[in-house]
């Protein structure tokens, strides 16, 4: 992969052998990223996969039982302030003062990061973000968008050098989400270095990178392309009349490992080209129209899944 | 019947539920327990063995079988002997004393005269119902010792009128108004009460609404969090001592003795005290309501064993000693001292130490809970 070239001193975050357990659950299992500065990468998994734990490591708030590594070149064992200074966190659940209004919030945090000319770096960041008017609105009243936003206000203010955002746009509009991303790619734009964990598949299509994450274990990593063309997967989609009848035929037939019903489309992926082509080929009727075609990231990942399972289920 | 359904199925719920919340279940059956004990067996509303100081000028035979009737009577313990009347008052005044018994010089002559010498009994007389059983006992006690000695041709002086003029001075609260000695109390019940659940609360509800997280995200170190959050209610706690103060004195007249500054330090001392006990409450619970049943918990003990509702005196001395732990019982001895003695700082100082103690360990117990990280 491309980042492993990166010089040490390149690296936002290198982390290896990060190991995490509650109780007997194994929640994050080995995991090494390599991650270069000035990036936007995309941290996907299913839920309970690991992630939320990954970051919080990553940014010093839990110890991690085994591993070590830098993030933005501080220890994240033993200088987890330094990394807190640099860091902005965005928690997965709002996490602000909901009592408080937004201007408080942020006035809170400037003067919790003991920032110099507070007024002037509250000011800017409302007008950046579009928070101006309602700067004196108490933020519980806030709907989801909004308090996403007065959210990455706040965790940007310090002006950081790297940013995490834990599934940022769970639960916010379509305009909102796209609002939000754009503000990311501002901020990259800006050299900040963002790590942003989504469901989304359209967002992690906006990342420079994706790593994925299932059961506490590193799947894949790299660009999207690649991942794509590293799962070694081939996709059959259907289209037409009763296709959604198909579906339930084609479950568990050889050849076809995984299938899923998109749009109004069924993708029929498999790693045998051969055995998948058998099956399509068993499948024709009228109405119905087969083609062959790239596997999408979905796709992708509803395999890696289906690995990842095994694997567990093996260990 | 589906009515019954519905209701029969919140109820398995609530089951539920109770069983998940260990420390709500927990409570639930500790709290009569507690209380039990409490009521059962530590509180005594005729306290005895209170302790006695004697001040003797005159060493006679009946004056040892006098002060061994005092002792027998068990509502006196007399620990001793003091070598002046200054002596004596200033143990009265921290509290060391309950009593001091002053026989002067010539009592056993002028009793065998048939003068009728005075005894004099100075009484801590701040908790009203503390000395009040002892002293209305003393006649019937002297009389009863000395018809051993009065026998012969004494045996004239053991009939009415009795042989000793027995003088009692109420001191601190001649009256015995109660007032002055709940007003001043309640500075600490409420002191506690609020400084522990206001603290627990505050710091478990950023637990429980996530913006615990947040500001550990943040670079603020623990001792920082810890005193920025505590602070405020310092204020709060100097705020409602002003009000119990003011209504004491312009409501209902309680005097005002000692040093106001003196004063000062015993309520900062128990308001750090409380807070230091909300705050590692708060790192305990999980939830708002947990932090509020561990106020109650604590609480309730408090008023109990810390001579606030019943004589400190009159419990047992496992009880006494459970007592000595928590810091109301040194600050209602200090408020008490401070506002209807005059205590001095030395009188004061026994009840002192034992609060820095208790802050320094509370403190270092919420130091050591609280937590850097959300492991």
């Amino acid at each position: 992969m491309s980042d492993t070239e990166c010089a040490p001193k390149d690296l936002a975050i290198d982390v290896r052998g990060l190991t995490k357990s509650f109780g007997k659950l194994k929640v994050v299992n080995s995991v090494d990223i390599r991650m270069p500065r000035g990036q936007v990468w995309g941290f996907l998994g299913p839920n309970g996969s690991g992630k939320t734990t990954t970051i919080r490591m990553l940014c010093g708030l839990l110890k991690p039982d085994a591993g070590e590594g830098t993030c933005l070149g501080f220890d994240i064992l033993k200088e987890s302030r330094e990394i807190k200074n640099q860091v902005g966190y965005m928690t997965q659940k709002f996490s602000y003062w909901e009592d408080l209004s937004i201007r408080e919030n942020l006035e809170f945090v400037a003067n919790l990061y003991d920032l110099k000319k507070k007024k002037q770096v509250v000011d800017k960041t409302l007008e950046t973000l579009g928070l101006s008017s309602r700067q004196k609105q108490l933020a519980g009243t806030l709907s989801g968008g909004w308090k996403q936003r007065l959210a990455l206000a706040a965790c940007t203010l310090h002006n950081p050098k790297m940013l995490m955002l834990d599934e940022p746009t769970a639960g916010v509009d379509p305009q909102a989400r796209r609002d939000f991303w754009d503000q990311i790619h501002r901020l990259s734009s800006e050299g900040m270095t963002v790590l942003v964990s989504t469901h989304y598949m359209d967002e992690a299509e906006r990342c420079d990178q994706i790593a994925y994450i299932a059961y506490g274990n590193l799947m894949a990593q790299g660009r999207v392309e690649d991942i794509i063309d590293q799962s070694g997967l081939y996709t059959f989609i259907a289209e037409g009349v009763g296709v959604r009848e198909l579906m339930e035929r084609l479950r568990g037939q050889p050849g076809a490992d995984h299938v899923a019903y998109f749009g109004n489309a069924l993708h029929v992926s498999g790693g045998d080209l051969d055995a998948l082509k058998r099956l399509v080929a068993a499948h024709q009727a009228a109405g119905i129209k087969w083609r062959q075609e790239r596997p999408n990231l979905e796709d992708v990942f509803i395999h890696l899944m289906g690995q990842s399972k095994d694997n567990s289920v093996a260990v | 019947m589906s009515a019954l359904r519905r209701i029969g199925a919140i109820l398995t719920k609530e089951f539920i539920q109770m069983r998940r919340d260990r420390l709500t279940s927990a409570i639930m059956v500790v709290m009569p327990i507690m209380q039990l004990i409490l009521f059962g067996f530590a509180i005594n509303s005729d306290p005895r063995h209170l302790p006695t100081l004697l001040y003797l000028e005159d060493r006679s035979a009946i004056v040892r079988s006098l002060t061994a009737g005092l002792q027998n009577s068990s509502y006196f313990d007399i620990q001793g002997e003091v070598q002046s009347a200054e002596a004596g008052t200033k143990a009265l005044q921290s509290g060391e004393a309950a009593f001091v018994i002053t026989v002067p010089a010539g009592f056993t002559r002028e009793m065998l005269r048939g003068d009728r010498p005075q005894l004099l009994i100075e009484a801590d007389a701040s908790d009203p119902s503390a000395a009040s059983n002892a002293v209305g006992m003393i006649q019937q006690i002297t009389q009863s010792a000395l018809k051993q000695d009065l026998k012969g041709e004494w045996a004239s002086l053991a009939q009415a009128p009795p042989p000793v003029d027995i003088v009692i001075h109420r001191m601190y609260n001649p009256e015995g108004i109660s007032q002055y000695n709940i007003v001043p109390g309640l500075l600490g019940v409420i002191l506690t009460m609020t400084m522990v659940m206001i603290t627990s609360i505050a710091m478990t509800r950023e637990t429980e609404r996530g913006n615990m997280e947040n500001l550990l995200a943040m670079p603020a170190r623990p001792w920082e969090v810890m005193a920025g959050k505590i602070v405020p209610y310092i204020g709060v706690g100097i705020v409602q001592t002003a009000i119990v103060l003011l209504a004491s004195t312009f409501v209902f007249g309680v005097p005002f003795l000692g040093s106001v500054w003196l004063l000062s330090l015993g309520v900062g001392l128990f308001i750090i005290a409380n807070l230091a006990v909300g705050f590692t409450f708060s790192t305990v619970a999980r939830s708002q309501m947990q932090a509020m049943q561990m106020t109650f918990f604590f609480f309730l003990p408090s008023i109990m064993l810390s001579g606030f509702m019943f004589p400190f005196r009159g419990m047992p001395a496992w009880a006494q000693g459970i007592g000595q732990i928590f810091p109301l019982t040194h600050f209602l001895r200090v408020v008490r001292g401070v506002m209807l003695k005059g205590s001095d700082f030395a009188a004061m100082w026994p009840n002192i130490w034992p609060m820095l103690i208790f802050i320094a360990v509370a403190t270092t117990v919420a130091m050591a809970r609280y937590r850097s990280t959300l492991d």
